[in-house]
Order: C-alpha cells, then sequence, then structure tokens
C-alpha cells in the first residue's frame, strides 16, 4: 500500500461485493456499513482514516484504496 | 477502477470468483499476490500449482503461470514443474484435505526431500465442494454430512505434521490475521527449501451452518479470540491457554535443497 495516502480514497466495486460483513465489523473507526442491496457502503468518509483493513480482509476484492476520481 | 492488485495479478475476466460470501479463501489468495508483489517477482517465473477442491479454483484467477491437477496431486506436480525448472518459484495451493488426506503422501515426501516449493494449505476443516464432508482436520465431535452425530476422529495438525516430516520452513496462521499472513507468505516464499504456511480459512457454508458456528463475523471472531501465537503463549498461565490455538512461525532452519543436490550429481558426473 502506498506511503502517501493523501490522495487515496475507497472505493468500492458493488457487483463484485457478497455482503459478508467483514470489512463493516472489524473496521477500527466503524465506518463502513450495508445499503439497501446488502452491500457495503461508505457512512462516513470524513472519518476514514484509509487504514486499509478493509481491503486486507475482503474476500472479493470489492473494497479498495484507490486514487480520487 | 479495480482493486489494484486484480489490475496486476489475476484475470480479471474470471471476477467475481466462485467462492461463498464470506468464505476465506479469497483474503488468502489476495495475500499470496501482496507477497509476490512485495518481493518483486517476475510473474513469468512463478508457477502456481492446485489439486481440487474449493481452494484449488485459485490458480483458475491467478495471472501467472498456473496448474490445476487432480486430487491430491498438486505436490508431485509442482516436484516435477520445479526439477525441471528450478529457477521458478513454484507455488503449490492446496486445501485440507487434499494435501493431508488425499496428498498426504506426498506432503511427507516433499517435505522430507526439502524441495524448494511453497505450499499454502487453505485449511476450512471440512471438504467443501463435495457438500461438507469432514475431513482430516475437522476437529473432534464437530458435524459434517459424512458425521451427522460429531466427528470421533482425532485432527490432524498439519503445521506439526510438516515439520515431523522434515520440512524446513512452517507456520500457520488465520484470515484474520491477515497482516501476519503477509508476513509469513513472504518468507515462506523467499525460503529455500520446503516450506508451508497453514491458513487457517472460514467456511460459512458448510463447516459454519453444520456446526452452528453462527455468522461470517462471528466465525472471524472466533479466529480472532482463539488463536494465540505461540511464543507468546509460553509465557501465559495455564488457564489463559485453555481453549486456544497455537499459531505464529514454527520452524525456519537452512538445509540443502532437493534440486541443488540433484544438480550437484549431474555436474559431478559431467567431470
Amino acid at each position: 500500500m502506498a506511503d502517501n495516502r493523501e490522495n487515496l480514497t475507497i472505493h468500492i466495486k458493488e457487483d463484485w461485493c457478497k455482503g459478508c460483513g467483514i470489512c463493516i465489523a472489524f473496521c477500527p473507526k466503524q465506518v463502513l456499513g450495508f445499503n439497501e442491496n446488502g452491500k457495503v457502503t461508505m457512512l462516513d468518509r470524513e472519518n476514514c482514516i484509509k487504514c486499509g483493513m478493509c481491503q486486507l480482509r475482503c474476500p472479493d476484492f470489492a473494497i479498495f484504496l484507490g486514487g480520487k476520481e | 477502477m479495480n482493486h489494484p492488485l486484480v489490475e496486476n495479478y489475476f484475470r480479471i475476466d474470471k471476477f467475481p470468483h466462485i467462492w461463498c460470501p464470506g468464505c476465506g479463501h479469497g483474503i488468502i489468495m489476495a495475500s499470496i499476490a501482496r507477497a509476490i508483489e512485495k518481493l518483486g517477482l517476475d510473474k513469468d517465473k512463478v508457477c502456481v500449482v492446485s489439486g481440487i477442491g474449493c481452494s484449488s479454483r485459485a490458480p483458475g484467477y491467478m495471472d501467472f503461470n498456473t496448474l490445476h491437477t487432480t486430487h491430491g496431486r498438486a505436490l508431485a506436480f509442482a516436484t516435477g514443474v520445479k526439477l525441471a525448472n528450478p529457477e521458478l518459484e513454484v507455488i503449490v495451493i492446496s486445501g485440507d484435505g487434499d494435501l493431508s488426506a488425499i496428498g498426504g503422501n506426498h506432503l511427507i515426501h516433499a517435505a522430507r526431500r526439502n524441495i524448494g516449493l511453497t505450499t499454502i494449505c487453505f485449511n476450512n476443516n471440512i471438504y467443501g465442494m463435495t457438500g461438507g464432508q469432514y475431513s482430516p482436520t475437522t476437529p473432534t465431535h464437530d458435524k459434517g454430512t459424512t458425521a451427522p452425530y460429531g466427528n470421533i476422529d482425532k485432527p490432524f495438525d498439519i503445521t506439526q505434521l510438516a515439520i515431523g516430516a522434515g520440512a524446513t520452513y512452517a507456520a500457520k496462521t488465520t484470515v484474520y490475521h491477515v497482516n501476519q499472513m503477509d508476513k509469513f507468505i513472504e518468507s515462506a516464499i523467499k525460503h529455500k527449501g520446503f516450506s508451508l504456511v497453514e491458513a487457517i480459512s472460514i467456511c460459512p457454508t458448510y463447516y459454519g451452518r453444520k456446526n452452528k458456528k453462527g455468522s461470517v463475523v462471528d466465525m472471524m471472531t472466533f479466529l480472532k479470540d482463539s488463536f494465540v501465537d505461540h511464543k507468546v503463549a509460553e509465557k501465559l498461565p495455564a488457564e489463559k491457554k485453555e481453549g486456544k490455538f497455537l499459531m505464529g512461525e514454527f520452524i525456519n532452519k537452512i538445509e540443502p535443497e532437493y534440486t541443488e543436490l540433484y544438480d550437484g550429481i549431474i555436474e559431478s558426473l559431467k567431470k
């Protein structure tokens, strides 16, 4: 993972998310939640510390840190 | 935009993968790719070999030289690949049943020879693909479709089995402890000689449901709470160790590697 996280943000690929909830449960800042489709969604982007634990523990490659678009 | 690992190390047209929601196998597969990325290995110099089972679907998604072989025989095929091309980094992906039951003999002999293969065992304590039959690592009293009243067998400790057979690198970790897993897989790939990383995975669909282990998150929390590093455990009082499982790096030593010894024989006969 890049050292400079200033320009990074969490991206979610909803098509690939299977709604297991691992990223939501183990997010140290509890900034993630389920949307109406039962998939992960970012609830509180302000408080996300971009630690990347969601990316590391996502079995489906559906959530990751990437460049701001 | 896609996950950066997927862009660089996976066959993107094969995604989303086939594994069930919450299956830990995707976490281990990503960890292997991260270790390869960190080591800066040439993709064409890596060969990923698997047998049969849920875990063994992984090479289908991974963009390296890949070989999906017959049940239990991943190590046998990998031995052939390594002997023919010792410069390749050969990584074997095998499930608990594939590696310790059907391919148990290949495991002990690959370890005994100390051949330079990296074996990553995706251990979910069950035969998932075929419908939840109990495997050699299903804990005693736990249920499977073939043990509806509870399993009476004693489970194998695959890490200790490999050490007993002569593996020169062996470590155990879980899909919860993902940073540690990255480190162990990286060390295992770098290691000269036979290395094994037993990655404890979760199977919410069969093992979890049959044994009332709760949700995916409950199963991950169980891994978090019940695995202790063996070096930490040494210092714990007996009552704190009760019901805990040991993980960590159990052996890391250097011994002559098989393909080098083999090449030595060839060289000696040329003179």
